[in-house]
């Protein structure tokens, strides 16, 4: 900031002077909170105001004819068990890596191997899509027909397979999307570990894996529950990615290798938008709308179980 | 269940730095042992050679022999791990897991290496080790209250505490009163004299008072200047270190001209 100056501690006289450096920081201060603020009341009530018609609409002019809440239950779904997936795979994983960046790999790799998980945040969500769709996809049909054949007994793989544009390659880009997040966060709370609880571990014979369990992973774990919910937001809102990868038929099903997928909220958006009018457009926002809530509701979430967890 | 440590022309090294050099003593079991002299003189150091302790930071390195029981410590085939079951440590500050309880904390050297244990077996241990520390009727009613919740001092008897649970053979102390409060340090002091019936016990102390109160045999380190690696000066019994000690730096230091 160019136009602070340097301001010394009030002194301990009655009259308190304002000098001008402090004045002006603390307009820019409360000038940007409240513009955060200002910006999410706006953006909420676009949502509502745009969303409004297609909440009071009949059924029957809702796409699919059955009402706004049936159309939205199978996007929620959707949206809830593709990011599942991410988290369910992409938080062990990234966990998993920042722990060998930060306690078990060389320190020649460690650095290069940070670099490249930083990468991949920067690669854009459509370049992940296409990737998905032409590479990731044909090359998980094998793998898949494996599971039918041999696990087709759990709903979960209970196929057909017919191509590799499924929900479980959605899940599988999203781990890989929200991979850096997770590893990032996680690598700087186990890096802050102080070295004195790792030596107390380590001087009462503890090995290397037992030092992380006693010290390194109490130490961070509100900081990888965090990481995870963040990861958790963005692989809910992730649009193009879904867009350009999954299939979709509609319908509610925990098959995760075929082809008939209930669609996600954001990659429905973005599909639909270009050929909606009027009414449409009003129930792509309300769809918006409940994603918004969801988010929402996954952040707070996240803090109560971080403040929990960081208590305890 | 006490052992008596030889060590023999020990080098100690960061990276190529050699911050300790030619140590040879030898520490008597059932005694208090009282590593003295000025800050960076290496005696941390090389306590924490004594345990294996020193190789954890990266680039540090050992070289010469620790003897215990007849078995080179740094032989090529001992487990660090075993060493530091068998040597315990307790650091500057009090360390104890922030997530257990006092209970879990105490048990946490104990219960590794997936052993398992009774309830009952546990709870005995539990008992033992905190009235081992002096402890034990400050925190019983509280057994399953956080360990970052006690006192500087109790924390301090809490890693004691967790020390022998895993009943070592040695206690190594690095300058365990340093945080803490006369009154605590006093409280340590009167624990130190107890252990020794029991353990081999080497404290590092900056405290010459300390020194002269708890050991029973004093070594003094020195450096010749920085950059320079730090050097056994003499080691004899406490009250010849403090009264009639054979080289003039250690008069020196002791008599507090300088350090």
């Amino acid at each position: 900031m160019s136009t602070t100056t340097p301001t010394r501690p009030p002194a301990a006289t009655n009259a308190v002077r304002q000098r001008p450096g402090d004045r002006i920081f603390k307009g820019v201060a409360t000038a940007s909170g409240l513009a955060i603020l200002v910006i999410l009341a706006g953006v909420a009530a676009f949502l509502l105001y745009q969303a409004y018609p297609a909440l009071v609409a009949p059924a029957a002019d809702i796409a699919g004819g059955e009402g706004f809440w049936k159309y939205t239950a199978e996007l929620v779904f959707g949206t809830a068990l593709s990011a599942a997936l991410a988290l369910v795979i992409g938080a062990p994983l990234g966990v998993g890596i920042a722990l060998f960046i930060t306690h078990y790999a060389p320190r020649k790799l460690a650095a290069p191997l940070g670099y490249v998980i930083d990468l991949l945040a920067a690669i854009p969500s459509i370049v992940y899509g296409l990737w998905g769709v032409f590479v990731f996809a044909p090359a998980l049909v094998p793998i898949y027909a494996w599971l039918a054949d041999n696990l087709g007994w759990l709903p979960l793989f209970a196929g057909p397979v017919s191509s590799g544009r499924t929900m479980l390659t959605a899940g599988l880009v999203l781990a890989v999307m929200i991979l850096p997040v997770i590893t990032a966060l996680s690598r700087e709370v186990f890096r802050q570990t102080p070295t004195l609880q790792q030596e107390a571990a380590l001087a009462l014979g503890a090995t290397r894996w037992e030092m992380v369990k006693y010290a390194v992973i109490p130490y961070g774990k509100s900081g990888v529950v965090a990481a995870s919910m963040l990861g958790l937001g963005r692989a809910l809102g992730e649009t193009m990615a879904v867009a350009a990868v999954l299939s979709v038929a509609g319908g509610v099903t925990f098959n995760l290798i075929s082809t008939q997928n209930p669609g996600t909220i954001a990659a429905n958006i973005a599909l639909q938008f270009p050929e909606s009018t009027g009414l449409g457009v009003n129930l792509l926002v309300a769809t918006g709308l409940v994603l918004f809530v969801i988010t929402f509701l996954v952040n707070f979430a996240a803090r109560a179980i971080v403040a929990r967890t960081s208590k305890g | 269940m006490s052992k008596r440590i030889d060590v023999s022309d020990l080098n100690i090294y960061y990276g190529d730095f050699l911050a300790v050099e030619g140590v040879s003593m030898a520490i008597e079991p059932r005694s208090v042992t009282a590593f003295i002299g000025p800050s960076g003189c290496g005696k941390s150091t090389f306590l924490r050679s004594l345990n294996r302790m020193h190789e954890v930071i990266p680039g540090a390195r050992v070289e010469g022999k620790v003897v215990m029981d007849g078995q080179d410590l740094y032989g090529s085939d001992i487990d660090p791990v075993d060493v530091r079951r068998t040597v315990g440590m307790v650091f500057q500050r009090p360390n104890p897991f922030p997530t257990m309880s006092i209970a879990e904390n105490v048990l946490a050297g104990a219960r590794l290496n997936s052993k398992r244990m009774r309830k009952s077996e546990a709870d005995d241990l539990v008992e033992s080790s905190l009235q081992g520390a002096n402890l034990w009727n400050e925190v019983k009613d509280r057994l399953d209250r956080p360990g970052a919740g006690l006192s500087g001092g109790q924390q301090q008897r809490l890693c004691i505490a967790r020390a022998i649970a895993v009943k070592p053979q040695v206690l190594l102390m690095d300058e365990p009163c340093s945080a803490l409060d006369p009154i605590s340090t006093l409280a340590i002091e009167d624990l130190i004299q107890k252990l020794k019936s029991d353990y081999t016990i080497v404290i590092v102390t900056h405290n010459m008072q300390q020194a002269s109160r708890v050991s029973d045999m004093t070594a003094f380190f020195n450096i010749a200047g920085t950059g320079k690696p730090g050097k056994l000066i003499e080691m004899s019994d406490t009250a010849s270190i403090f009264s009639n000690p054979s080289q003039k730096a250690t008069e020196d230091y002791v008599s507090g001209r300088f350090g």
